[in-house]
């Protein structure tokens, strides 16, 4: 509390070092604006893409081939539903209300991952989804357990340990699809070919075009840069493609030796950003979903708030009645 | 208020930055700001905290141990939400 006497330029020196010193930074402690407007934006970049992450799946909850793989897919949606909460909640710890994040993510100004704009279109998509897109996912996270904020921190942590079934139940359905018919197999080869190449651009631009990289990276909001958590999947992703006897949907991939990792093909900037941009497939889409669920659910909100009146009421009576 | 009637309060320490304030016990205080200081008196007297929570008791929503069966039993019949029940080639790796 006796750190607020203090110049702006002492603050700043204090936080940094605790900083350094590898100490998380929690709610209560002074912070540079900054710092707190760079969390807000990709604390709740994190959360809108938990919950738009909800819908190419959902969409295939009905449409399960069988009751074991609908329990497990209307799992993974609800533990999506529940990290959206958990990251939600996190950013609010940053002095946000929830209404505003959401009104960000409705207008369009905030933004969520952009591989929840490609449709997902056959069940190999849900294999796909899980296996290449959670992987992705969970290579930033378990990075992002180290992040400075101590309420991100945490919550990554919480993630990661529940995610951990996602990517391998995935895994599971293109081994499945990988070892069936001629015509699954081919099923198992298409998801990956459309998701692959936008499972990469997860990861962000290049260090070099990255506008929030150097920042976040000081502040250790950020733990390793967009390229090297990008290499990192490239190269967990070689054998598990191999195995299951798929072709590499990377004709450039090359192991290089000397640097002991592959050397990849260029990731096509220019769908990366056009559909950040708004004009992938499936953009307008998502948000209209997300408007229209909101809207539809105002009725429940109502319903508990009146729930809640009633009850204070029915408190007041018993009080005044004795 | 008497000796007898102050209020309960529940403490919680955060022992490092970082972790999670962790609940170590309770004490009597006239008010919240007392119950603080209390705190810090009897529960961080070897250095145990960097952080210390103090929540009125009364204001603590608990589940009732006697109901936990059927309000936890949802989730004892879904193994499929742990990783062990996918079972993984060791060929592609940690996963």
């Amino acid at each position: 509390m006796a750190e607020y006497n203090k110049s702006e330029a002492e603050l700043e020196a204090v936080f940094q070092q605790k900083i350094d010193s590898e100490q998380k930074i929690e709610p209560k402690d002074w912070m540079p604006a900054a710092y707190r407007k760079n969390l807000i934006r990709q604390m709740s970049q994190h959360a809108h893409s938990e919950i738009i992450g909800m819908q190419p799946e959902g969409n295939w909850i009905t449409r399960a081939p069988s009751l074991r793989r609908k329990t497990v897919l209307l799992s993974k949606v609800q533990d999506e539903g529940g990290h959206g909460l958990y990251l939600y909640s996190a950013t609010e710890t940053l002095g946000i209300a929830r209404s505003e994040l959401i009104a960000a993510l409705q207008s369009g100004q905030a933004k969520y991952a952009s591989i929840f704009n490609y449709p997902a279109q056959t069940w190999g998509d849900m294999g796909a989804i899980g296996w290449l897109v959670d992987g992705a996912a969970i290579v930033n996270q378990v990075s992002l357990q180290r992040t400075s904020y101590g309420p991100y921190s945490r919550g990554m942590v919480r993630i990661c340990k529940e995610e951990s079934f996602h990517q391998r139940q995935g895994y599971v359905i293109m081994m499945e699809l990988a070892k069936g018919t001629p015509a699954q197999k081919q099923m198992a080869q298409d998801s990956l070919n459309r998701f692959y190449w936008p499972s990469l651009m997860m990861f962000g631009p290049h260090d070099s075009e990255s506008a929030h990289s150097a920042k976040s990276m000081k502040w250790k909001i950020k733990r390793e840069t967009n390229d090297d958590l990008r290499q990192k999947f490239i190269d967990q992703t070689v054998p598990q493609i191999a195995y299951l006897g798929l072709e590499h949907p990377d004709k450039d991939l090359v192991w290089n030796e000397e640097k002991g990792q592959h050397d990849s093909g260029e990731i096509d900037w220019d769908e990366f950003y056009a559909v950040i941009n708004g004009n992938g497939h499936s953009n307008r889409q998502r948000i209209q979903h997300h408007v229209k669920a909101h809207e539809e659910g105002a009725w429940v909100r109502d319903a508990m708030s009146a729930y809640q009146q009633k009850k204070l009421q029915r408190k007041v009576n018993a009080e005044t009645a004795a | 208020m008497s000796l007898e009637k102050l209020e309960l309060f529940e403490v919680f320490l955060r022992s490092k930055r970082g972790l999670d304030h962790k609940h170590a016990g309770s004490l009597h205080a006239e008010d919240k700001e007392q119950a603080l200081e209390y705190a810090r008196d009897v529960y961080t007297r070897r250095s145990e905290g960097v952080s210390i929570w103090v929540v009125k008791s009364s204001d603590i929503c608990a589940s009732q141990e006697d109901d936990s069966e059927s309000f936890f039993d949802p989730s004892d019949d879904k193994p499929y939400r742990h990783a062990t029940y996918y079972d993984i080639p060791k060929e592609v790796g940690a996963m």
